[in-house]
């Protein structure tokens, strides 16, 4: 997937978390922020580079604010920030790319 | 086969924001019957894309812990609904809610849809039930057709918002605006054995008005309430709760009635009266929600 | 070494300190011990006058050094103007290596880092220590160790000699000229001086500081005027909205009315709610909510509290106006309703040490049936944690809870299961604060666990079926379902502070915290450069 503009998705709530992508020439660049960085700090990289893998975005600079989102909204959040950074519009592949 | 969530308890059915994951991670604990995960009203315009991915990970994800989980999708009149319908169907939502229903026709190709997304992510046919939000004075009019529209929906609700502006009315909190509505939803939904449910109380301070009202539709036969707060939640519930003598009086009815049935015999009495057959569903209803209010440890 | 709860407590910090590792609750009872007495300068000169223009005035008599322990109380909470007060003047003099026993050190303190920083305070003795202090010991910036420990511990602390007051500063709303204090009255009303008596008896020299004298006999003095070397009258000593601000407005949150709904329901269903119980509960809104459900049901069944105890809010007062409470007895006010209701002729002060030092001759928690706490983290050995974050920061303050919990019939810790992402029944518990012997209920909103210890209440709460029970590693295993069990919190080696157990004995140790890089940058080469 290419990543075609800046996008952002989520919130800076409590339980949730604010995703930035950007483009970028080569390789993927992850910053993350978190309230709870030494428990679950790990977790959310791989939750991260795992759901951008999915989505095959090989080139983005992502930056992700984190309030303690579960990982199910960290996906969610990643998920929709690429989606807009694409351009994607249609129909979602659910249960393929995003599951 | 009827899809056996179709009569299902559903007191209380408690409004989420999809677009909230602090909402939407661990409502089960407040114990409502039902869920409502809202892609629709809830949801600004620029954040359906996010809500659904929030939606699809939700239902995939959180161990809702039974509590029934019912998607409401935005309107037919938008280029919104089917792929909200997709998501939630994917997901695995139990039931999805059509809002602004009109006609037979709307919720027909709600169902169509539907059907299809249940193909696409190799659900069983039939597993996603339907429910119809009336909104409207066509669609409170049409409640008698729309409760007989489709095998899969078990209700319909009164969305008071929408229905009292076009009404041309505010809601004045007596309820005195939405006495016809009730009075004939509730009569389409008996008619066609389906269920039927009450708006939402939106004033949060008024918890003594919101008791009155919970009490008048209940006595009015309604199902269920829409819920706003988890606040509400023990409300509806207590006042959904069978005294005790009523609940005594089921349990006579239904071993009577079992045992007479037993012995061929078609004349049952409870407490030295004579009593009629058709008590015994009312009877059932009224042990499942004393098991339901966690008020009945019989046998039943 | 090894102490009951499990917890390392390396040879060198008992070797500084002197102390052993914690042995169990009883551990000193029924053993002898020496109380000991301050060096005082008795004043017999009756035209000597105890007026002082200043603190510094006070400081220069009081024969301020290097190395000297100052002490504080904390009644004026967030609203205290004292402590700062006291240390700027100290600071401005250059004394250095100063060690501050306070009751309590807050948010209103923040001023003191930088004091930390340049070494003029080496040393902190506290109940605990929220805001930017806590940061600062957390982060090494301390000399010395920081001690925690509880309101009973304190008092204990102080009369056995193991903790020593050169200089008390002890804020008085109302003060005469010769002394006598009194914590009810004048512009920083906080109703009681309870946590300061011990202070009048123990310390060498006691400066009294308020900012309303009045005519003598300031009577009756809650700290005489045999206990007070000085007289120091300033502007101000407290703001008074952020004295008495601990009167939670009745919450709405439904997930703390459910807890609050489940604290009742254990309470009610165990065999002390009886006609004369006694019961402490906290300030949170759910301890609030609690405590209002527990009326309706003491209205209900004519059942009457005998004593309630401890920092009092209206909630608890309203029960002592409503004749359904025999007793209140008051060592702090959290909000001015506490505050007004000490005009009841029920509702009695009483001294820190009489409230809950575990080496006197037996102190009030140890005649309480109930007591409601909160806490940051709960292990499956029941071990709380009230001081030390689960991010290793240390935020938070034991206060009494060590205390009560130890001497209640039946200590309920109120918690949600998950404090954001972050698990709050957990494996183990980041530093342990009270001993999970002393722990025998815990609520959350997911459920209720019983200390397989205590039987006897689980047999109750099962007969009652008024609860959904859960053991405590069941609550913790749906806490890890839902957020992942946690990474461990790495920490330095130096250790930054003890917590001591009520009796003096270190059940804990807190280490410095490694500092962590916000944003962790993580990266992945591009598959297309990667072929290339």
């Amino acid at each position: 997937m290419e990543i075609l503009k800046t996008a952002v998705a989520g919130t800076l709530e409590s339980s949730d978390c604010l995703v930035t992508i950007e483009p970028a020439r080569s390789g993927l660049q992850l910053d993350l922020e978190s309230a709870v960085m030494q428990q679950y700090g790990r977790r959310i990289a791989e939750v991260a580079m795992e759901t951008l893998d999915r989505l095959n975005v090989q080139n983005a600079r992502v930056s992700i604010v984190d309030k303690g989102a579960l990982d199910c909204t960290i996906k969610a959040r990643v998920e929709c920030a690429a989606m807009r950074a694409a351009d994607h519009e249609g129909r979602v592949n659910w249960g393929g790319v995003i599951r | 086969m009827t899809n056996p969530n179709k009569y299902r308890l559903r007191r209380t059915m408690m409004f989420l924001n999809c677009q909230k994951p602090g909402l939407i991670k661990d409502p089960y604990i407040y114990k409502p019957d039902s869920i409502m995960l809202d892609l629709e009203d809830a949801v600004a315009e620029r954040e359906k894309d996010a809500a659904r991915y929030s939606l699809y990970h939700a239902l995939q994800e959180i161990d809702y812990r039974g509590v029934e989980r019912v998607v409401r999708i935005n309107g037919l009149d938008t280029d919104l609904w089917r792929e909200d319908v997709r998501c939630a169907v994917a997901g695995g939502c139990d039931s999805i809610r059509i809002p602004k229903t009109e006609t037979a026709d709307d919720v027909r190709t709600v169902e169509y849809a539907i059907a299809e997304a249940e193909r696409e992510f190799r659900r069983p046919e039939g597993s996603v039930l339907l429910m119809a939000a009336l909104e409207s004075a066509r669609g409170v009019i049409n409640a008698m057709s729309i409760c007989d529209s489709s095998e899969r929906l078990f209700g319909i609700a009164l969305s008071g918002g929408d229905y009292s502006k076009d009404l041309q009315i505010s809601i004045s909190g007596t309820g005195v605006e939405f006495m016809g509505a009730r009075q004939h939803m509730i009569i389409a939904a008996r008619a066609a054995k389906v269920q039927c449910f009450d708006t939402v109380w939106t004033n949060l301070n008024d918890m003594a008005g919101f008791r009155k009202e919970v009490e008048i539709i209940h006595s009015m036969g309604f199902d269920g309430k829409s819920i706003v707060n988890p606040r509400q939640i023990p409300v509806v519930h207590e006042i959904y709760t069978p005294k005790e003598k009523d609940i005594i009086f089921a349990e006579k009815v239904i071993k009577e009635i079992d045992q007479k049935k037993a012995m061929g015999i078609g004349v049952f009495t409870v407490d030295g009266k004579m009593i009629d057959i058709a008590f015994y569903d009312g009877a059932k209803r009224t042990i499942a929600l004393a098991k339901a209010s966690g008020v009945y440890k019989g046998d039943l | 070494m090894i102490n009951a709860v499990g917890r390392d407590i390396p040879d060198e910090i008992l070797e500084i300190t002197g102390k052993e590792p914690f042995q169990g609750n009883f551990y000193l009872d029924d053993k002898p011990m020496t109380k000991v007495g301050p060096t005082i300068r008795p004043i017999m000169n009756n035209k000597k006058s105890k007026l002082v223009a200043s603190i510094r005035e006070a400081l220069i008599k009081c024969e301020a050094h290097d190395g000297m322990t100052v002490s504080f109380h904390h009644h004026f909470r967030d609203g205290d103007l004292i402590v700062n007060m006291v240390m700027k003047e100290i600071h401005d003099m250059g004394f250095k290596d100063i060690t501050i026993c306070a009751t309590s050190l807050g948010k209103a303190h923040d001023p003191l880092v930088p004091m930390i920083e340049d070494g003029t305070i080496t040393r902190i003795e506290s109940s605990g220590v929220r805001g930017r202090i806590g940061e600062a010991i957390s982060q090494g910036k301390l000399q010395g160790l920081a001690i925690m420990r509880s309101h009973g511990g304190r008092v204990r602390a102080l009369t056995t000699g193991e903790a020593h007051v050169d200089i008390a500063f002890i804020g008085a709303p109302t003060s005469d000229d010769y002394g006598n204090l009194r914590g009810i009255g004048g512009k920083a009303d906080c109703g009681v001086l309870s946590y300061a008596i011990v202070d009048g008896n123990h310390a060498d020299h006691c400066v009294a500081i308020t900012d309303c004298l009045v005519p003598y006999p300031n009577f009756p003095a809650h700290i005489s005027q045999t206990k007070v070397d000085y007289v120091c009258v300033v502007d101000e000593i407290g703001v008074p909205s952020k004295i008495a601000s601990g009167a939670a407005k009745p919450t709405t949150d439904q997930r703390k009315l459910l807890m609050a709904q489940y604290c009742t329901d254990v309470v009610v269903n165990t065999p002390w709610f009886k006609d004369g119980f006694s019961y402490q509960t906290g300030v949170g809104g759910a301890s609030i909510a609690s405590t209002q459900y527990l009326a309706e049901i003491m209205r209900d069944r004519n059942i009457h509290m005998g004593f309630g105890v401890g920092g009092l809010t209206k909630a608890m007062c309203q029960l002592l106006d409503d004749g359904m409470a025999r007793v209140m007895l008051d060592v702090q006010d959290f909000d001015l309703d506490a505050v007004h209701n000490l005009k009841n002729v029920n509702h009695h002060r009483i001294p820190a040490g009489v409230y809950a030092n575990p080496l006197n001759k037996g102190a009030v928690v140890n005649k309480l049936d109930y007591v409601v706490l909160a806490s940051l983290e709960v292990d499956v050995h029941f071990n709380c944690n009230v001081v030390v974050g689960s991010d290793g920061m240390i935020t938070g303050a034991q206060g009494g809870h060590p205390d009560t919990a130890q001497g209640a019939k039946c200590a309920i810790v109120i918690c949600p299961l998950l404090q954001g992402r972050i698990p709050a029944i957990c494996t183990d518990v980041t530093t342990v604060t009270t001993p999970g012997e002393s722990i025998d209920v815990v609520v959350t909103d997911y459920g209720v666990a019983v200390n397989p210890a205590r039987q006897d209440i689980l047999q109750a709460l099962r007969e009652a079926d008024c609860v959904p029970l859960r053991t405590i590693e069941e609550l913790r295993d749906t806490a890890y379902s839902i957020v992942g069990e946690p990474d461990k919190v790495e920490f330095e080696d130096r250790i930054v502070g003890i917590i001591e157990a009520r009796d003096g004995t270190i059940i804990d140790v807190v280490r410095q915290i490694k500092e962590i890089k916000q944003p962790a940058v993580y990266k992945k080469k591009g598959r297309r450069r990667a072929n290339g």
